[in-house]
Order: C-alpha cells, then sequence, then structure tokens
C-alpha cells in the first residue's frame, strides 16, 4: 500500500505531519487519521490479537475498528486500545502497537497460535477448575497477566476533561445523505437542530463514495448542506461527536473529541461528554459492512470493502493489487466504481450464480474465497470457483457480506430489532425509543435516494410533532439502485475462519458452544466472549448469531441479537467522571473560621460535606493525642471556643409550627415557652431514630431546630416532606438558615468571662435558654446549651462576622488558659458525658435502644412512633447503649471491635454486641467506651472480652451507665 | 463589648476574571430576605407589597428585586420591605446565606447552558430558576440578556467557582 498522488478529499498534503509507529519515524498529511497514515506509509500489521497473538491489520475506517487498536501516548503516557481508525493523525504522535512482545513482527506469545486446539471455546471454564487449590496461587495471576488488550496508565490522570448539557427540538445523529437531509429540512422549518457526527467531517458515506446527487459529485452536495447548516443560528454542528446511549425523557449521552487531534492541547478539554435533551431525535447512523468468515479472514490486507473505498477516496491510499470478495450488488457496484477510479482491482469473487460482466476485471459468479497466504500481510487469495481452486496474487482482499444497519441507539431501552429478509439483515422497529425515527440505512433503506426520501419524511414528523410547518422542498435525485443479496456467513472450507477478530472468536468456537449445550445467543456469547471486546462486536455478531443458527438448525430470526447496551463506541471514565478529579468529586464547604483554623495548623476532616479542624497542635506534642487531651481538659477547667456553624439550622415558622414539630419530634415542643430550647429526637417513619437535635422557640410562632451536620440535608427532605404530604395547608413554612449563621461553642468554667467580655455584661440566662443579643451593634442569638458537659453557651452571629468573632473569641479564651478545640476534644467531651452522636444513631437504633424511650411521649402521635412500638425493638434482645471502662483504664479499646463473654470464644454465636466509639479520658485517666450491648442495661458491672480481631487487641472490659462525667449534670446546669 | 468586622471575601479566587469573551464577578452583597407565603395568604401578601413572583419570575418594586426562590418561596434582595407582612408569610434573614457570582458578555448564555441541567436559553430576561451547578443547588437569575447571577450556598462559594470556571 502507499499513497497516491493525487486524491483525498479528506487530506491537507500542504501540511506534513511527523508521526512515529513502534519507535519507526514516519510521515503522514493534515486531515489523515492515524490508520490511514499507517496504511500509506505500508503498514499492515499494526497489531497482535487477543488470544493467539495473530497478526493483525486495519479491518475498517470508522469507530466499529476491531484490531488496530493502538497505544496512543498522550499527555506524557501511552493510553491502550486507541482506535487508529478514529484517532486523527497530529505532529509528533507516538503509537505503539499491543499485545506483544518483544514486537509485533516478532511476538513470542504468538505461540498461543500453535495451541489453538487447546485454547477454544470455553477453555477457561473447563482448564482452570481443578485443582481447587491452584485458583489463587496460579491460575488466577497466569489469567490476569494474560488478560486484557494493552497496558492502563498506572498514574491518575488529570488531563482536562468537560461535561456538558445542551437542549434542542430535534437531535440528528449521523451526518450522512440522510441525516443531512433531516437536518436541514427541520432547520429550514425554524426547528432548534443539533446534529451530531462522529466524524471530524460531515458527509458519511458520500465522502468515500463518487454517486451523484443533483447533478453534482455527493460530497460538493453534502458540502452545500453543511454550508448552508453552518450559516443558520437554530442549528448547532458537533462533529467528532459520538452519540453514545439513548435514555430516558429524550436524554442522549454523547462523547465530543475535543482536542484528541491536537498535537499541544494545553487546558482545552481533552474530551466533553454531553447529556442532549431532545424532544424528538432522528438515526441517521448509517449501516455497517460486515465481513465473511472464510478460512484466515484476519490476515493483514484482508480489509471490508467500504473502507478500502473510503481510504481510496478520502486519503489517497491505494490498496495495491485488490481482490473484491462480496455477496450482494452494492459490492459489485463499488468495485466497477473504484476500477474505474482506477483502482487496481484483479478480480471480484461472489457466490451468487451468473453475475453480468461488464467489469472491467474479473468476476467470478459461484466462486469463493478459501484461504489466504503471507505471513505478516496478505500476499495471495485462493479461491474455490466451479470445484477448483485458484490462487490469485494480491495485496489486499476487500470483502462485503452486506451491511448491518446501525442499530445499537434504538435498542438501549431494551426493544428488539426485526429480521428483515430482502436485506439479510435485523433494522428496527418503529417506536423501540419513544421520540426517536431510523431513517436511511439505519432503517435498511440503503440506496442515497431512499436515505434523502426517508431523512426528509422523519424530519417532517418531526416538525409535525413539534408544532411547526414543514415547507414543500424539492426533493434532491440521486442513485436509487435495489439492494439484493445473497446472504454468505462463512464459507465451508478447511481452516480456521473468524467472526471476533479483537477477541479471537472462530466459527468453530461458536458451533462447539452449540454442541455443548450453550446454543441460546446470551450463552453462546458469554461462552466464546464473542463481541465482548472493546468494539463489542459491531462488525461480527451479526454472523456470529447467523452461524449459530445454522449450528442449531434454527432460523436467524428466531436466534435473535444478543442485548445491545450503551455506550455505542468506548468512553473514558475521564470523560464520565470529568471534573470529578480531586476536590470536584465533591462540593467543599467551608466555615467562617476556616482561613484561621488552616493558619493554626489544624488538620481537616470532612463532615457533611464541611470541613472541620480535628485538633489544633502545638510543634511540641508527640501526636495527635497530646493536642486533643490538652483541648479537653481546657474546657474542663478553663474555656475552649468551636465552631458548631455546620450544624444544619431549620427555621420553623407559622401558627401550625409548634403542631408540626410535636409531629415530627418523639417529644412534644408545643409546650416549649419562648426563650427556651429543648433536646428532641426525631423517628424515622419504620421507628428507628433518624437524628437529634435542639429546639429553640423564639418566639410564640417561630422556632429554631438544629440538626447533626451530617444528617442536615436528610431532615431538612424529611421535614420539606412531612409538610408537602401530610399537611400542607397547615400554616406552617420552613428554611434552611445554616449558611447564614456562623455559630460558636463557648465551652468551660470561664465561658461567662469570655461572654462578658463579648456582650459587655453576662445575660441571666438559665440552662437551655435561648435570647438575643448584640454583639458591637450586630444582632446576634444566644443559646446556653452544652454538648460538653460544661457551662457553656452557643453564640450565633451573621455569617459575614464569623471569621472575626472566631478570632475575638479564641483571643479571649487564651487569655484565660483557655483555646480552641476541634472535633477530636469535642468528641472526648461527649462520650465522657454519654452524648449520642451518628456514630451510635448508626440508623439501626431504636430510642429504646439509646435509653431515651422515655423521649417518645406516651400523650401524642408522632413519625414513626407506631413503627417504634413493634414487636423485637423494644425488649432485652434488644442492643442497648452503655458504657464500657477497662479493667485496666490504661489498656487502650477501639471501637468497631466485638463484645464476648470472657470465656466464650470471638464466633458470632457468642456476640454479646460491638463498640461504637472509645476515647481516652484525661479527665478520667481512663480509656471509655461507648458499646451496644444486648440487654446491656441490666448489665452494668458486669465484665466482658473486648475482641478486636483486625487490630489483634483483646482487653476486658466493665460494662456501666453511659454517662461517666458528672452524672448529674451539675456542670452544666448551674 | 467587641466590635465585629464583617468579612466580604468568600471565594479564593480573584475576581473579577474573564471566563472566554465574559466576565465573572462577585456581586456585592445586598440584603436578602425569605418570604414563604402561608396557605392561602399569597393574593394577601401580593396585596401588601404590591406583587409577588411567579414561578420562574422576577419582579421589582422600588428598590426591592424580589425573586422568585421556589415553591411557595421568594427571595427579596434589597431594602425596603414594608412592616407587618408576617401576618401574611414567614420572614428570614438570607443575606449571609448565600454568595452572587455574576457572568456577564458576550457568549455568556451559551458558556453557562454547558453546565446547567435545565435549557437556559429559555430563561427569559428577568426569569429565575432553581436548578443545579455540578453538584450545587443553586438559583439563577437573567437581569439582561447577556447577564446571569448565580447565587449560590456561602459556605459552597470556593466550589461554585470550580464548576463554573471550564476545567
Amino acid at each position: 500500500m502507499r499513497r497516491r498522488d493525487t486524491g483525498g478529499s479528506a487530506l491537507n498534503r500542504a501540511r506534513k505531519l511527523g508521526f512515529s509507529f513502534d519507535g519507526q519515524n514516519l510521515q503522514g498529511v493534515e486531515g489523515d487519521t492515524l490508520a490511514s497514515a499507517l496504511l500509506a506509509n505500508g503498514v499492515r500489521l499494526v497489531g497482535r490479537s487477543f488470544k493467539y497473538h495473530r497478526p493483525r491489520g486495519v479491518l475498517t475506517a470508522g469507530s466499529e475498528e476491531p484490531n488496530a487498536l493502538l497505544e496512543v501516548r498522550r499527555d506524557g503516557v501511552y493510553h491502550p486500545n486507541i482506535r487508529a481508525t478514529v484517532q486523527e493523525l497530529h505532529m509528533g504522535l507516538q503509537a505503539r502497537a499491543q499485545n506483544c512482545w518483544p514486537s509485533v513482527r516478532r511476538d513470542v506469545m504468538a505461540v498461543n497460535d500453535l495451541m489453538s486446539p487447546f485454547l477454544s471455546a470455553g477453555f477457561y471454564y473447563k482448564t482452570f477448575m481443578w485443582p481447587r487449590a491452584f485458583w489463587e496461587g496460579l491460575y488466577e495471576p497466569l489469567i490476569r497477566r494474560a488478560a486484557g488488550l494493552g497496558h492502563l496508565p498506572q498514574a491518575p490522570q488529570d488531563a482536562p476533561h468537560e461535561k456538558a448539557f445542551a437542549f434542542c427540538d430535534l437531535l440528528v445523529i449521523g451526518a450522512g445523505p440522510a441525516g443531512l437531509m433531516a437536518a436541514v429540512v427541520a432547520a429550514r422549518a425554524g426547528a432548534d437542530v443539533i446534529l451530531c457526527e462522529q466524524d471530524p467531517q460531515l458527509g458519511g458515506r458520500l465522502l468515500s463514495e463518487t454517486g451523484q446527487i443533483d447533478d453534482m459529485a455527493g460530497a460538493e452536495w453534502a458540502a452545500r448542506v453543511v454550508s448552508e447548516l453552518q450559516e443558520m443560528p437554530n442549528v448547532r454542528l458537533l462533529a467528532r461527536t459520538s452519540i453514545v446511549g439513548a435514555y430516558d425523557g429524550g436524554v442522549y449521552g454523547a462523547l465530543e473529541r475535543v482536542a484528541l487531534h491536537m498535537a499541544a492541547p494545553g487546558r482545552t478539554p481533552r474530551e466533553c461528554f454531553w447529556r442532549i435533551t431532545a424532544k424528538r431525535a432522528i438515526l441517521a447512523s448509517g449501516a455497517l459492512e460486515r465481513p465473511i468468515a472464510h478460512p484466515d479472514n484476519d490476515r493483514p490486507g484482508v480489509m471490508l470493502l467500504g473502507a478500502v473505498a473510503s481510504y481510496w477516496q478520502r486519503f489517497a491510499v491505494d490498496p495495491g493489487r485488490v481482490i473484491v470478495f462480496g455477496n450482494n450488488d452494492h459490492a459489485l457496484a463499488t468495485a466497477k466504481a473504484l476500477a474505474v477510479n482506477g483502482m487496481d482491482i484483479r478480480a471480484y469473487i461472489d457466490p451468487r450464480a451468473d453475475l453480468a460482466t461488464d467489469a472491467p476485471f474479473a468476476v467470478h459468479s459461484g466462486a469463493e474465497v478459501t484461504g489466504t497466504r503471507g505471513r505478516h500481510g496478505l500476499r495471495e487469495v485462493t479461491m474455490r470457483h466451479k470445484g477448483r481452486e485458484t490462487t490469485i496474487a494480491a495485496d489486499t482482499l476487500a470483502v462485503s457480506g452486506g451491511w448491518n444497519p446501525s442499530l445499537h441507539l434504538t435498542c438501549h431501552m431494551n426493544g428488539r430489532p426485526v429480521w428483515d429478509e430482502t436485506i439479510a439483515a435485523f433494522k428496527p422497529r418503529a417506536g423501540m425509543v419513544p421520540g426517536m425515527e431510523a431513517v436511511g440505512a439505519a432503517a435498511g433503506q440503503f440506496s442515497t435516494a431512499q436515505a434523502l426520501q426517508t431523512g426528509a419524511r422523519a424530519a417532517a414528523n418531526a416538525l409535525t410533532d413539534l408544532g411547526l410547518h414543514t415547507p414543500d422542498q424539492p426533493m434532491p435525485k440521486a442513485e436509487d439502485a435495489p439492494y439484493t443479496i445473497a446472504p454468505l456467513w462463512q464459507v465451508r472450507a478447511k481452516g480456521r475462519a473468524w467472526l471476533d477478530f479483537a477477541n479471537d472468536v472462530t466459527t468453530k468456537d461458536v458451533t462447539q458452544a452449540a454442541r455443548e449445550g450453550f446454543a441460546s445467543v446470551e450463552h453462546m456469547k458469554r461462552y466464546t466472549t464473542q463481541g465482548m471486546a472493546p468494539d463489542q462486536g459491531k462488525s461480527s455478531n451479526m454472523s456470529a448469531l447467523a452461524v449459530l443458527a445454522d449450528a442449531t438448525g434454527g432460523t436467524i430470526a428466531g436466534t435473535g441479537t444478543t442485548t445491545f447496551r450503551p455506550p455505542f463506541v468506548p468512553v473514558s471514565i475521564a470523560a464520565l467522571g470529568a471534573g470529578g478529579y480531586g476536590t470536584g468529586f465533591a462540593p467543599e464547604r467551608f466555615i467562617t473560621s476556616d482561613a484561621q483554623t488552616r493558619k493554626m495548623g489544624a488538620p481537616m476532616i470532612e463532615a457533611g460535606l464541611w470541613y472541620r479542624p480535628s485538633y489544633f497542635p502545638r510543634p511540641d506534642d508527640r501526636d495527635w493525642r497530646d493536642a486533643c487531651n490538652r483541648e479537653t481538659l481546657r474546657v474542663r477547667h478553663a474555656v475552649g471556643v468551636c465552631d458548631v456553624s455546620t450544624l444544619g439550622k431549620i427555621d420553623v415558622q407559622g401558627a401550625d409550627a409548634a403542631r408540626f414539630l410535636d409531629f415530627v419530634y418523639t417529644n412534644t415542643m408545643s409546650g416549649l415557652k419562648p426563650g427556651r430550647v429543648r433536646y428532641g429526637l426525631m423517628l424515622r417513619e419504620d421507628g428507628h431514630v433518624m437524628d437529634d437535635g435542639t429546639c429553640a422557640r423564639l418566639s410564640d410562632e417561630h422556632f429554631l431546630i438544629t440538626t447533626t451536620t451530617a444528617a442536615a440535608g436528610e431532615v431538612m427532605r424529611h421535614l420539606d416532606f412531612v409538610q408537602q404530604a401530610f399537611c400542607a395547608d397547615w400554616a406552617l413554612r420552613l428554611i434552611s438558615v445554616t449558611e447564614a449563621w456562623a455559630q460558636f461553642a463557648i465551652a468551660g468554667p470561664l465561658a461567662d468571662e469570655v461572654l462578658g467580655h463579648v456582650l459587655g455584661d453576662v445575660p441571666d440566662l438559665p440552662f437551655m435558654g435561648c435570647l438575643s443579643v448584640a454583639v458591637g451593634g450586630v444582632n446576634a442569638r444566644l443559646f446556653r446549651i452544652s454538648f460538653s458537659g460544661e457551662r457553656g453557651y452557643e453564640l450565633a452571629v451573621p455569617a459575614r462576622y464569623g471569621a472575626e468573632l472566631f478570632r475575638q473569641l479564641l483571643a479571649l479564651a487564651e487569655g484565660l488558659g483557655g483555646g480552641a478545640y476541634g472535633m477530636e476534644a469535642l468528641n472526648v467531651l461527649r462520650i465522657e458525658k454519654g452524648f449520642v452522636t451518628h456514630a451510635e444513631i448508626d440508623g439501626r437504633v431504636t430510642a429504646f435502644d439509646l435509653g431515651l424511650g422515655g423521649m417518645v411521649s406516651a400523650k401524642k402521635d408522632c413519625i414513626g412512633k407506631a413503627a417504634s412500638q413493634r414487636e423485637g425493638l423494644l425488649g432485652p434482645e434488644r442492643l442497648q447503649l452503655v458504657g464500657l471502662r477497662p479493667v485496666d483504664p490504661l489498656a487502650e479499646i477501639t471501637a468497631g471491635a466485638h463484645l464476648y463473654p470472657l470465656d466464650a470464644p470471638a464466633k458470632a454465636v457468642h456476640g454479646q454486641g460491638h463498640t461504637k466509639s472509645v476515647c481516652y479520658s484525661p479527665s478520667l485517666q481512663s480509656w471509655l467506651g461507648l458499646a451496644l450491648v444486648q440487654n446491656g442495661r441490666a448489665r452494668h458491672g458486669e465484665r466482658l472480652r473486648l475482641d478486636d480481631g483486625l487490630r489483634g487487641k483483646r482487653v476486658e472490659v466493665e460494662i456501666s451507665r453511659p454517662v461517666f462525667f458528672d452524672p448529674d449534670g451539675g456542670r452544666m446546669r448551674d | 463589648m467587641i466590635e465585629l468586622k464583617a468579612t466580604r471575601n468568600f471565594v479564593s479566587a480573584p475576581l473579577p476574571m474573564a471566563l472566554a469573551a465574559c466576565e465573572l464577578r462577585a456581586l456585592p452583597s445586598v440584603p436578602i430576605t425569605s418570604l414563604a407565603p402561608y396557605p392561602g395568604h399569597t393574593d394577601a401578601l401580593r396585596k401588601a407589597l404590591g406583587g409577588f413572583p411567579e414561578a420562574g419570575e422576577v419582579i421589582s418594586l422600588g428598590n426591592l428585586r424580589l425573586v422568585w426562590a421556589g415553591r411557595d418561596l421568594a427571595f427579596a434582595f434589597g431594602e425596603g420591605l414594608p412592616d407587618s407582612l408576617d401576618a401574611h408569610c414567614a420572614l428570614t434573614d438570607q443575606s449571609d446565606g448565600w454568595i452572587g457570582l455574576e457572568l456577564h458578555g458576550k457568549g455568556s448564555e451559551a458558556l453557562l447552558a454547558r453546565r446547567l441541567p435545565f435549557d437556559l436559553r429559555k430563561l427569559p430576561a428577568q426569569g429565575a430558576a432553581r436548578t443545579l451547578l455540578g453538584h450545587l443547588p443553586v438559583l439563577v437569575v437573567r437581569p439582561g440578556p447577556e447577564t446571569f447571577e448565580v447565587w449560590v450556598w456561602r459556605s459552597m462559594a470556593c466550589s461554585a467557582l470550580h464548576a463554573l470556571v471550564p476545567v
């Protein structure tokens, strides 16, 4: 093969592009694909097959390519399985063959080919079954090493990718004659049109063929339509874009190759994953040519006829001496047109009898190809004609076994296509995807005239649905040759005939699968791996199921297809996850004291998307526990300051607000007096605890409730649901005010001194009271509540003042021997007090389990109350909240450990419960834990063995009340 | 008693910045009050105010701009709300809860439309929509043909910027 001196409609010969393949420096031109550039350089052998490591060359000229999968260097690393037929050439492109060693020409694993009798369908299933002990040690590592094509880059990829949304009236998928016609008819009528085409150039097969439309070359007609569409403001043209999936509601996934053709893309997104919502869609995706399974049909140089035509016409690749093997009129017509254009066609071979022979080459009717030769590329073709085998020298064997409508997208909602005997192919039924109509070759209409007509008609149908008028427009004139075909799926001759080139599946594998009982098409697929390679069997599935039908004695229609699933072409995870790299993975929520906190060196931990300080380290700390102990003791002996803004805050107002809160909380909030706060518990409908928090009554009809940080969203959603679904007519409104306020806990025996400085004097506020106050003229809210067990307050100011208030509170606290405390100290303080968090409220506990059964009011109903009283949710069989202390106070205990009787083995059957939270208490100089223990409340004083199998820890512990410190609560109340 | 200074800047990136042919800037902070009419009180509230936005609508009342912000909810931007509205609606101060980013200039519609899961082209001038920017719940307001405001929770302002600025 070589480049012709003239021609090549896709090429800009003025711009030469240097590139390399397997270290060899080559030259292509602008407009080339990697495949066309390799072929133009005479490179036919581009890779090795998956299983047998057979030499493989380019088969197609499109996204369906099963063979020419290469590793291409992008952003400094090689990416595997890049289709050379899709990758556009750019300056300096580096590619290498995959699945071969040491080189594609001399591949040692090619020895597999000699072992092929042992490696047929089901080889893995039969061989790796025994002995059982060999599986993990030997078979699995072996299979893993041999599996897969190419090597994944090992470092994370951070090249930019994008995700985008688009909306339109009409999405046209494919820009061949049918798609262009549909788009232009709809656009002229004023519809908002998106036209997607996976090739860089719009025109589809008109670019590869020589037929005429309206007395001009098809490609010229396409160019004229494209320039008309480009001028229209209501049309968006997306080239290099493949629609990869059809989803509910008229949503289509699309992959745009934005910068993969650029030599130095910089920060331009490499790909963009589009979600396109279309009121109507027209599928004009054309058809895929299929090979014929003849012996040794996988040799480099054996290509599809349409691809040979495309490389000739668009890329000026001369295939040398060509033999065409076809079984349909289109193939013969194409061969004639190419010969007229100067291609050196030596023979046309067709199994059909009595073909007219007005061609400028030998036409062999009633003939078949029975073999090929050539170690790394085709040298000769063997033909069987009238019972005699003849060998013809050739560089290229161009095969056409007919065309399969490219109907994949129509099946994405589980619709099944229908078999059409006249075209020997499946074609879509109407309505398989709501709002989508298939046209042209995608609908089995193979002539150019039919493509134009069906495209225009579908556009008119869509316009009617959209309420738009279709203007009268003349239908362009084009060839309308009938398509006749005599199906030929496999040539019966000695030798292996390939179906799935990518996965090395032969006709023999399929017949063997049928013989071994895997006769259903879905079973055959899984047994042989037919159609499971990166190309998803685009050029092989149809032939494979025909061979299966033949082997089982069934019909093709009865055998049916396997399931077509998205994506239609491979989609990189980088595109699907665009924007999700690093901090883009989830939103980050920052507290107002974030900058100051980080300046103090605090490591931040994420909770409910918020970033909160773990602890505030000092240079002389041995570890985090030194900091944690210091912060804990500050709160117990002086005063600590902690940013608690992350707790959810929900404003509840209205005449029915109290009634509503009685309904959603287990306890009664209607009895709360203005200026007072109450601890509250919410249940899910199933009776388990959803969340806890405080409820402050600011005035008669105005409440402010708080949620835990992590459950704020869940509680807001729950309350919105209850309000809208159960009491929509109540005088009641809810809104989140979490973001509006910055709130700080000031806790410890010296809390009043800090507060006195902040407010001027200390208001007389009882425990569980709340008050509006002013801080330097700023309206603020003061709550006397405590999560530490110390006398304490929470002071809330509008968020803009948060950073400044934190700085000042810190300075005041530090002046009194106190300071900031983080989540670790907060956790110690609350465990000492037996206050629960979502470590204990794990979604499986009830109020009864937590010892809070008394908070479920007997006097009223509430969400979840009835369900919480079901059998099995109340009683000694339940795991109940208890405290744990190690018998040796300094023996470390761990969260997540299981508890067993002292003399029982660590078996599930002996399990008594598990620990939920643990800490070292510097105040009590002991490890403490909160645990759920079966019938725990009745077992205070009993000893168990804490057994942490993961960390290898066994500690004797004693069950106690969950409140360790200041059990009567005097420190926080008085 | 202590004095408090307000922090204005909640966005880490330097704003304003150029985005294609557009400019992205942080909007000055402005009083925002949520108005949620109680069932059956919308008309009374409309009368008391002189107007109340329908779904997706933005209306101007003197110095006040009333922006539809969800089911039975509008945000009043600016000062000058009449007193005694609380008989008809729940009011909360949302001024510190939201950060406004403004995208202005030629091509702003196309640029922002790529990011939003609804057809931004159908949002009229003086229109508002609650939607998602990436993972973030946002309120989008269109004061003019080539101007868009994206209001986002204060704590998420940095993430909003990441989601807006192309890769």
